[in-house]
């Protein structure tokens, strides 16, 4: 078992879980995360999902015992590489929330993520330099994109981590918190987000993604016509209706 | 335990320890082995769950001089300043504060420079009528080191702070306690006794909410207060969660004195 599953009403938390190694991920865990991911997906139960690790470490890294004998053949199809791609398609917002280390694919795994939640004891860093070669599960892409080149830029040659205080400077977390109640501040994040109609909140997800890839014109353009399609769901008629009457809405998730 | 330190001297009474620099003959002038030796000794007092206060002092007149000259100034071409500093007192400066247990400074006589700093790096200071305190690095052409730049104006506030910086003047212990550098003053006496009872109450008190109250007043003090109510919200929730909130409650309806775990 190297992902725990919680559930708390709608909201699901999947826990790492390989502390003796400090939730290094190996193709194992990547698998079982994936797997994981891909039941929830569809799962209509489960509106938000929160992804965390230990209290020491979210997870320090690639498990390098595993690369430590790879060639660059067998890097390039290497499934714990690749499943970073998956991550990026699953539907529901995802909440990494962080107590400690989020190193290297760690951190690749945060910020895959949709929201971050940072314990005040959270270090982020990209530290793949050291031991000679660099982030492979997007970290050069995802930390230029969230935190700006020149400070990804640093990050990732120096290989220096940053604390929680700098990561929410930075804009790389949400919200820094007592590393203690890290899973207590995401769960009540999520629970807020649970509220909302999901239909909204999955195409809201699928537009704010879309943004760095697409040319403005054409992002509005995506961004119109998902605002179009939800006015044939049930959920926009109950949230208007509910406005003008005044009285908290109640969504169906139709 | 059972460390041995050659420019420290390392006491225990029941739950409290007592790190005392000890170099006398120097008033405690701060050399290299003597603060790696101090930063050890605070490692030493945060691995150990049944130490619950710890008191930072020095041996003979006063409590520390603050940085032994000998070994940097005047030697410019030699010695990388901002080097010694990144090596020898920013680690030992941050661990002190974020030290997960509460810390007194003792100040019988001169604290000054990095001594100062050493002691505003503390939580509670409690000094003697003879305490005088000094950020003498303007009088030799430095800028205050160690975190005092950092500490002074959030303890004393940025106009007293500018004044003590700028113009180096000794700060007598009446004024350092007007100031609210010092939380009690005491007759020279009898400041060895009081800064244990300081010492021993911090130590009764519940040290995981200790901890907490240290982490959430550091924090305060940058954040937005939307940050910090969230960031207060949930140390309250992991602070009900402890054994020692519960113990704190059915000692206050029972009308009994609280005896905490630590849990």
């Amino acid at each position: 078992m190297n992902i725990l599953e919680r559930r708390e009403g709608a909201v699901t938390i999947l826990q790492l879980n390989r502390p003796e190694v400090l939730n290094a991920l190996n193709a194992a865990l990547m698998e079982e995360l994936t797997d994981r991911l891909a039941v929830l997906a569809v799962d209509e139960q489960v509106r938000v999902v929160i992804l965390t690790g230990g209290a020491k470490a979210f997870a320090a890294g690639a498990d390098i015992a595993e690369l430590h004998g790879q060639t660059a053949a067998s890097v390039v199809s290497a499934p714990v590489i690749n499943r970073f791609d998956a991550l990026r398609q699953f539907p529901k917002p995802l909440i990494a929330a962080v107590s400690g280390w989020a190193l290297g694919g760690g951190l690749e795994l945060v910020m895959a993520c949709d929201m971050v939640i940072a314990g005040d004891n959270a270090h982020f860093g990209q530290p793949e330099i050291k031991i000679g070669v660099i982030p492979g599960g997007g970290g050069t892409q995802r930390l230029t994109q969230l935190v700006g080149k020149m400070r990804a830029m640093e990050m990732i040659l120096t290989g220096e981590p940053v604390d929680a205080d700098q990561a929410y400077r930075m804009g790389l977390v949400n919200h820094v918190v007592p590393a203690e109640d890290v899973v207590g501040a995401a769960e009540t994040l999520a629970e807020k987000i649970a509220k909302m109609p999901p239909i909204a909140v999955q195409l809201a997800k699928e537009a704010v993604l879309a943004a760095p890839d697409l040319p403005l014109e054409a992002g509005m353009r995506f961004e119109r016509r998902l605002f179009a399609l939800l006015f044939g769901t049930d959920d926009q008629k109950e949230g208007m209706q509910a406005f003008l009457d005044k009285r908290a809405p109640h969504f169906e998730g139709h | 335990m059972g460390r041995e330190y050659a420019n420290l001297i390392v006491k225990e009474y029941g739950a409290t320890l007592e790190i005392m620099l000890n170099r006398p003959e120097t008033v405690n002038a701060l050399t290299n082995d003597m603060l790696t030796e101090l930063f050890a000794a605070l490692g030493d007092a945060e691995r150990r769950p049944q130490i619950r206060a710890v008191i930072l002092s020095g041996s003979g007149r006063g409590f520390c001089s603050g940085q032994n000259l000998k070994e940097v100034a005047g030697r410019g071409d030699t010695v990388d300043i901002g080097e010694h500093v990144a090596r020898y007192y920013n680690p030992l400066i941050t661990r002190l504060y974020q030290l997960n247990k509460p810390t007194v400074c003792r100040i019988q006589g001169a604290c000054a420079g990095a001594g100062m700093s050493l002691a505003l790096a503390c939580d509670l200071r409690v000094g003697s009528v003879e305490a005088k305190f000094s950020q003498a690095f303007v009088k030799i052409g430095l800028v205050p080191d160690s975190g005092s730049t950092y500490f002074l104006p959030r303890l004393v506030g940025m106009a007293k702070a500018m004044e003590m910086a700028l113009l180096g003047d000794v700060v007598d212990a009446p004024e350092a306690l007007r100031l609210g550098l010092l939380t009690r003053m005491t007759d020279a006496g009898t400041l060895e006794a009081e800064t244990q009872k300081v010492a021993e109450h911090l130590a009764s008190m519940p040290p995981v909410a200790v901890a907490m109250i240290k982490r959430a007043l550091h924090r305060g003090i940058d954040a937005s207060l939307p940050d910090q109510l969230l960031f207060e919200q949930h140390l309250q929730r992991a602070a009900a969660a402890t054994e020692d909130h519960h113990i704190g409650i059915a000692a206050f309806l029972n009308k009994q004195p609280p005896q905490f775990t630590g849990r």
